[in-house]
């Protein structure tokens, strides 16, 4: 197994966009730091570029690699490897090539900048994310065969999570104004990775205060040991449930 | 040595194998036949268990392929169109596939990759390569580990000549160590002198598995091709 | 001329009674101070020694100065107001004072001042009281320098740390009152000075001030209350160079403005709070000089307010600057400095030459329906938030500065 993420890392690497990323994510990161008086408002600016450009560049990296790579898949299926293994294997070293372009490009300014409570909690989130949209990505690309499709799927994607789920969400909340909706919008955080990255890092930058009603009661829940470990658990079944259904996909995948 | 019964596959709506059986053993040189999409590739697929079977099952030395990887040790399998990683080179590949395959073979067999004179070119990028130095790639890997099964899918479509012939030896060597070897070609009359079986397949379904001799007597033809032919025409 | 008699009298009074000092303590002539108040005179002075004195309820009932030597302990053996002043001119100053009774019906406090004139209680320590000072009907009262600290968890529990209620001409000065339920209580008490005092970790409001006209607050601290400051029903009340900072106790404000009329809100501080600024059915309010930083809403300006006057105010770092739940505005924005303004200044006078708009389309969602804070910060958000800049449409048109300042004001 080592040795052939040991080959899809190479391969990865071989190919400038990986480096591009970690380039354009250094830029910006750097930037931001350098441009905003804070500290904390360069976090801000961050996190906002966290949310939107991993997921994207996470998801259609790995969808189009996961399409491009199937010579590579299918030469090495017919040889004497076990087919969990060989997509465990591309999960990992896409995961892998991309978790380091994120530590390099924004790990490492924000450690440099601001090494608070607040910056690790992003960098954990930032690479949460990262693995939750290489599995999906990973997910979505064994769903249909087709390379445009697939890519299609992977932004719409994006897309749903980014964007569609928070009007759907916003839609609820308005059409249930009537009720108490703090539970409920704990739950609805929950169903998307990225408001929950969201959530837990403006929590931890201690603007929860900023948040009004619904800040104090999400502090309360997830500020204890009890809600952090709440998040870690639902972004681990984030990242563990498509890539479970990817693998069982992967398995009974004809080539 | 390999058995497969009642297999069935099908893409959609097409039925591309059809309760199809049959068993091959050490020694045999079976030459798979058939029409344009008449399932000989999806067999051979469904042997390395690269396409699953809705159902029937394949077995290898008497284990079922479908829980085992295995088994895939003892094969070499050179596809119809090789395909490999656009951006490694040749030596990348072949050191990939070496250190893949490590524990399978103590000695590697380079007779191919020697005969294609790929040496020369080993550090040139897959994506410039042609078709037919593919080819040789993908015949020299099939080679490599020295396997007791061979399974080889048109291979010598896209060759030239000269490679082509030099593979013929290398199979024809590799038929008297007395191993399994699976062809599926259109260029019928190249087979003539290494097949000892033929199976014909069409539409998915398995027409007949004939030893070379049976099926000269049967058809009263002298030349593979023409026996074919016959029977082609004998099913229209 | 009046007073000028009464001052004179003061400083001749103790020439002519020759005033006596009464030592208590142990193997003093007096062993309770109860004795030495029984014995004294008005006009004589208690010096009273380090040590714990269990007094059952002192009352004070003549003009007498009650001062502690190193501080020695009353202890109300939580079940008697510790001190009871009922008579004019009576200083306490230099004690103790713990542990004193809880009820449910009675308002039982440190320190009580009954309708007196001209006490003073100064320099005190407070701890564990069920009420901290309390003033009835008193007139031109001290209270300085004292510490009070309440133990007391929840809010049914807890009594007010100052409280004063129908008093007149009162000086609340460099206290430090923490834990209560509301730090400092005014009701009905007008002509008063609060200087320089430390409300902090209240239960429910650092200052909760109500039907008390003209009165000035000034130099502060209010922080981390759970409500923040609350002022309500009073006109003419002049609030300048206090702090209000980190009042976040779940959607709370620095300042809670209801029916103030005729108001300064001069050179404040406004720090982390839910809302710096709260302010309901204000008229003639003038908001000026002071700064708004990393609050949640900087000002939260209902419709009912009118004719206020927000200039000259430093805006930076806030979630939302502004937010109101009509479209009607009646009030002035001008002169302000907006650290989310985009404009430009094409002839260099140091003023945009476009309005700001501090309301933002989210923020007036937000104020409709709090839950939908948990999409803060989100791309849906600066998306809408973009979009309404563009067109507006539920954003009212006329709240806005005209003459934003380009660069943070000097204050």
């Amino acid at each position: 197994m080592n040795k052939i993420i040991k080959y899809v890392i190479l391969d990865i690497l071989r190919n400038r966009i990986v480096l591009a990323y970690t380039v354009f994510l250094l830029a910006i990161s750097l930037s931001v730091f350098n441009l905003e008086d804070t500290a904390g408002k360069g976090m801000l600016s961050l996190l906002n570029i966290v949310l939107i450009v991993l997921p994207l560049v996470s998801i259609i990296f790995s969808t189009i690699y996961v399409y491009n790579s199937t010579e590579f898949i299918e030469l090495l299926l017919s040889q004497p490897l076990q087919r969990k293994r060989l997509v465990l294997s591309i999960f990992i070293g896409l995961t892998v090539s991309l978790l380091l372009a994120f530590l390099v490009g924004a790990g490492l300014p924000i450690l440099f900048y601001s090494g608070s409570q607040a910056g690790l909690v992003l960098m954990a989130t930032g690479m949460g994310l990262t693995i939750i949209f290489v599995a999906l990505a990973l997910l979505g690309s064994m769903i249909t065969r087709d390379k445009a499709k697939g890519i299609g799927l992977a932004i719409l994607l994006w897309f749903y999570f980014s964007l569609i789920y928070d009007g759907i969400v916003l839609f609820i909340l308005f059409q249930f104004s009537d009720y108490p909706l703090e539970k409920i919008s704990i739950v609805l955080g929950s169903l998307n990775p990225i408001d929950l990255g969201r959530i837990v890092v403006l929590l931890k930058m201690d603007i929860s205060a900023m948040m009004g009603y619904t800040g104090a009661v999400f502090r309360e829940f997830f500020g204890g040991t009890g809600g952090s470990l709440y998040a870690c658990l639902i972004m681990l079944m984030w990242i563990f449930v498509p890539l479970w259904l990817a693998v069982r996909k992967f398995n009974r995948k004809d080539w | 040595m390999i058995f497969a019964t009642n297999v069935n596959k099908r893409f959609g709506k097409l039925k591309a194998l059809d309760n199809v059986s049959f068993t091959c053993n050490k020694g045999q040189t079976i030459s798979l036949i058939g029409p344009n999409g008449s399932g000989k590739t999806t067999i051979i697929k469904c042997l390395l268990g690269m396409v699953v079977p809705d159902s029937g099952f394949i077995t290898f030395n008497d284990r079922n392929i479908i829980h085992d990887w295995k088994y895939r040790r003892h094969i070499g399998y050179m596809p119809q169109t090789g395909r490999f990683p656009d951006n490694m080179t040749i030596a990348q590949v072949f050191d990939m596939m070496k250190d893949i395959r490590r524990e399978d073979t103590a000695t590697f067999d380079e007779d191919l990759a020697t005969a294609f004179q790929l040496n020369r070119i080993m550090d040139k990028r897959m994506r410039t390569l042609s078709g037919g130095t593919r080819q040789k790639v993908s015949a020299a890997l099939a080679f490599l580990f020295n396997p007791d099964v061979l399974i080889l899918d048109e291979p010598t479509a896209g060759l030239d000549p000269v490679s082509s012939e030099m593979l013929k030896d290398k199979i024809r060597k590799e038929k008297q160590k007395g191993k399994l070897i699976l062809i599926t070609s259109h260029i019928l009359s190249e087979l003539d002198d290494m097949v000892s079986e033929v199976i014909y397949l069409q539409e998915g379904k398995l027409l007949f598995h004939k030893s070379l001799d049976q099926l000269k007597k049967d058809t009263g033809e002298e030349k593979l091709v023409r026996a074919i032919a016959r029977i082609m025409q004998a099913n229209k | 001329m009046e007073r000028i008699i009464q001052i004179a009298a003061l400083l001749i009074l103790p020439l002519l009674s020759a005033a006596r000092t009464w030592y208590v303590g142990p193997g003093e002539p007096c062993a309770s101070i109860r004795q030495a108040v029984g014995r004294a005179a008005p006009g004589d002075t208690v010096l009273v020694r380090k040590g714990i004195y269990l007094e059952k309820g002192l009352v004070i009932d003549r003009r007498l100065c009650l001062k502690g030597i190193g501080q020695p302990i009353l202890d109300g053996e939580k079940k008697y107001e510790i001190i009871s002043i009922k008579a004019d001119g009576v200083t306490v100053e230099g004690f103790l004072l713990q542990h004193s009774g809880v009820s449910d019906w009675n308002d039982i406090a440190g320190v009580r001042i009954y309708g007196a004139k001209h006490v003073i209680i100064r320099n005190n320590v407070l701890d564990d009281t069920f009420f901290g000072i309390y003033s009835q009907h008193a007139d031109s009262c001290i209270i300085a320098g004292n510490t009070l600290r309440s133990r007391a968890g929840v809010e049914v529990q807890s009594g007010n740390g100052i409280h004063c209620w129908k008093c007149d001409g009162m000086q609340i000065v460099d206290n430090v009152i923490s834990h209560h339920r509301d730090g400092i209580y005014f009701e009905f008490v007008t002509n008063s000075l609060i200087r320089g005092n430390q409300s902090m970790d209240n239960i429910r409001y650092g200052l909760h001030f109500m039907f008390s006209h003209h009165d000035i607050y000034k130099g502060n601290l209010f922080r981390h209350n759970e409500a923040g400051v609350s002022v309500m029903f009073s006109h003419g009340v002049s609030m300048l160079d206090n702090t209000f900072s980190e009042n976040g106790g779940g959607g709370w404000y620095g300042i809670l403005m209801k029916e103030i009329t005729d108001s300064r809100v001069d050179h404040n501080v406004f720090n982390h709070n839910t809302s710096g600024i709260y302010m309901e059915g204000t008229t003639r309010v003038v908001v000026t000089g002071n700064a708004f930083t990393g609050n949640g809403w900087a000002l939260k300006i209902q419709a009912s307010c009118a004719d206020n006057t927000i200039t000259r105010n430093n805006f930076r770092g806030n979630t939302f600057d502004v937010a109101t739940n009509g479209t009607l505005v009646l009030n002035n924005f001008d002169n302000n400095y907006w650290d989310k303004y985009e404009g430009y200044d094409l002839n260099r006078d140091g003023i945009g030459d476009v309005p700001y708009h501090p309301v933002s389309m989210y923020a007036m969602i937000a104020e409709k329906n709090p839950a939908v804070m948990m999409l803060f910060h989100s791309f849906m958000v600066s998306l809408m938030d973009r979009t309404e800049k563009v067109i507006p449409s539920i954003t009212p048109a006329t709240l806005k500065d005209d003459k934003p300042s380009m660069k943070p004001l000097r204050l």
